[in-house]
């Protein structure tokens, strides 16, 4: 092995366990009975595991209820963001038009303005227009920070189906519409179906918009946030938490890889 | 079946012109191929025939009907694309169905015509795969049979086999002929090959620069180009083209210092001319080897089969000859060659374009 591919696996191990480790740990910590967890000097690698912690936690009635508003939230946040970015993203793919460059480049750039300077605004204004401590509130927020990801991961899903075939459906006598449900969108599915998974993700884990903007119908993270923040939740309350938090999105994270991969360009087909 | 019309055609992209003042009528049932090097304007002035593209002005008439504006859906015409642009989530079936659906043609009736139109591309085997399973040729037959199925009035292709092989090109070649025979319908057929425009089209169309150049057969093409470009892109190897003057006597032609009667379909045109130049084209097989007033040597010799191949250099000229394959000559050889006079095709030495015939 060269020196070179060393150097590249170290960094590839390196990063990897730059990620993995707090979830390993995070994983252990939550698992460890209780007693165990508590006691000290603590064991690096727990004696025993045990479920009692994690189910303890998932049978609070707040946790449900946040579990629900997450979901909810998540799943409006997908329908809110398609309905933008499937036009937005067909448009870039298929149209060349004045100012098309400047509209890409305008889409990633809000990305680049800190959401925290909007914070105090944007509550003001859900307040004033009774959005404030709502679920569509929050889904709101949560598909204008998605929709710049997601537009440009949509776009490049139109992309990779051919013009052609949808002037092949056309010159047979379907209309731009019908080319578009018949030929474009069965193919684009696939990739379509990963855009929204990545969409919940980013609403599932949003933690800023959901703290500020709700009071009674707090999202997941937010409770979490809450709970720790303000009532100094113990110990293992957290660990319990964490873990359920980046389970979900690590298992999606997991199945849709793939997709992942050839959402960002990479075509590995 | 249906006669197309186009009338000065204009497109441009941004600052290209891709078609300027295109006009052609193409005959009903009539096999026309629209040739010319990439970049021509070729694809698009079908894709303005299709309705894929629009036209900045000039209209599309097809079957006496104006379909300008006109979707794709709405002209009554197949289309075969370059790629094939099969649905590859379809199955064969289903692909060469989906014009029969469009048009709200029931289930058995459907089953009827698919089956009618596989058996005529000899695809009915084939109907229940995938696009992906099937091989270059294969997709080629679903394609046409996908665009014939509806009994266009008007068969459109673009390059349809550029993407096969050399053998399968001069197969499906003739099966297109053969099929275009049978179905009957009108056919735009674009290519940059020269021997596929030769062999498929009733008449060819050469365009150059978004225009076209000449509009005729494929013989009348061969022998009578309108001007230097066509000359030079059609056969091969192309034509040969000389300087020549023309005496201001008696309107005989000079080439490389030696004398030749001057061809009496161009005696008017020389009389106009004389004291001036022209070009003068002859095709590779005609010039004569052996015996001729024009002294050169030959470069290379390519044995070619069915004929050989020379590359003579004379005074001033490169020639391209084509002989027989049992002529004995060798690199280097000293060889005379003869213009002959029938075979001569004049050209304006400026502007290139083919002298008047009488």
């Amino acid at each position: 092995m060269t020196l070179r591919k060393l150097g590249l696996y170290a960094a590839a191990l390196l990063l990897s366990a730059w990620v993995l480790v707090p979830i390993l740990l995070i994983a252990l910590a939550a698992t460890t009975p209780r007693e165990d967890l508590y006691r000290w000097p603590r064991p690096l690698w727990p004696e025993r595991l045990s479920l009692e912690v994690l189910s303890s936690f998932a049978r609070q009635e707040a946790v449900l209820r946040a579990l629900g508003n997450s979901l909810a939230v998540a799943g409006l946040t997908i329908v809110l963001a398609t309905l933008v970015s499937a036009p937005a993203g067909y448009a870039l793919s298929r149209y060349r038009f004045r100012g098309r460059e400047a509209v890409q480049l305008g889409i990633l750039a809000t990305k680049m303005f800190p959401a925290t300077a909007l914070a105090v605004p944007l509550a003001v204004a859900f307040i004033r227009w009774g959005l404030y401590d709502t679920l569509f509130g929050v889904a709101l927020v949560h598909t204008a920070l998605s929709l710049p990801f997601v537009i440009l991961i949509v776009a490049s899903v139109f992309r990779g189906v051919p013009a052609e075939l949808e002037e092949a459906a056309m010159s047979l006598g379907a209309s731009r519409v019908g080319a578009f449900l018949r030929v474009t969108l069965p193919m684009a599915l696939p990739g379509l179906a990963a855009a929204a998974i990545f969409t919940f993700i980013l609403s599932w884990n949003e933690v800023f918009a959901a703290t500020l903007l709700t009071v009674n119908h707090r999202t997941l993270p937010a409770l979490l946030v809450h709970s720790v923040v303000a009532e100094g939740a113990p110990l293992h309350y957290r660990y319990a938490g964490g873990l359920f938090l980046v389970l979900p999105a690590l298992v999606i994270i997991f199945v849709i890889r793939r997709y992942l991969l050839t959402l960002w360009g990479v075509t590995v087909r | 079946m249906a006669e197309i019309r186009l009338e000065s055609l204009h497109k441009r992209f941004g600052r290209v012109v891709a078609v300027r003042d295109v006009s052609l009528e193409i005959r009903e049932g009539e096999f026309v191929v629209l040739l010319g090097p990439s970049g021509c304007g070729k694809t698009t002035v079908l894709r303005l025939i299709a309705g894929l593209e629009t036209p900045d002005r000039g209209r599309v008439w097809i079957g006496g009907r104006d379909v300008t504006r006109l979707p794709p859906g709405r002209r009554d015409l197949g289309m075969v694309f370059q790629s094939y642009a099969l649905f590859p989530h379809m199955r064969v079936f289903d692909n060469v169905a989906f014009g029969l659906r469009m048009r709200g043609v029931g289930a058995a009736e459907q089953r009827r015509r698919v089956q009618e139109v596989a058996e005529l591309l000899q695809i009915a085997d084939l109907l229940d795969r995938y696009p992906a399973q099937l091989s270059g040729g294969q997709r080629q037959r679903v394609a046409v049979a996908r665009a014939l199925v509806v009994r266009p009035q008007v068969l459109l292709m673009d390059e349809p086999l550029s993407n096969l092989d050399a053998l399968l090109r001069l197969h499906m070649r003739a099966e297109l002929k053969r099929l275009h025979r049978e179905v009957g319908s009108t056919t735009v057929y674009v290519t940059h090959d020269q021997v596929e425009a030769m062999s498929l089209g009733d008449r060819v169309a050469v365009l150059r620069e978004g225009q076209v150049v000449q509009f005729d057969t494929p013989t009348q093409i061969y022998d009578h180009p309108a001007d230097r470009f066509v000359g030079s892109f059609l056969g091969n190897p192309p034509m040969n083209f000389f300087q020549a003057t023309v005496d201001p006597e008696d309107g005989s032609l000079r080439v490389e210092g030696v004398k030749f009667p001057a061809p009496a379909a161009y005696a008017e045109a020389l009389a106009e001319r004389r004291g001036g130049s022209v070009l003068v084209g002859i095709r590779p097989e005609h010039v004569s080897v052996g015996a001729g007033p024009l002294r050169g040597e030959v470069l290379v010799v390519e044995p070619l089969g069915a004929q050989k191949l020379l590359t003579v250099r004379t005074a001033h000229h490169v020639v391209k000859v084509a002989v027989g394959p049992d002529r004995a000559l060798r690199g280097g050889d000293p060889v005379a060659l003869g213009l002959p006079e029938a075979h001569l095709r004049l050209m304006d030495a400026h502007t290139e374009r083919a002298l008047p015939r009488r």
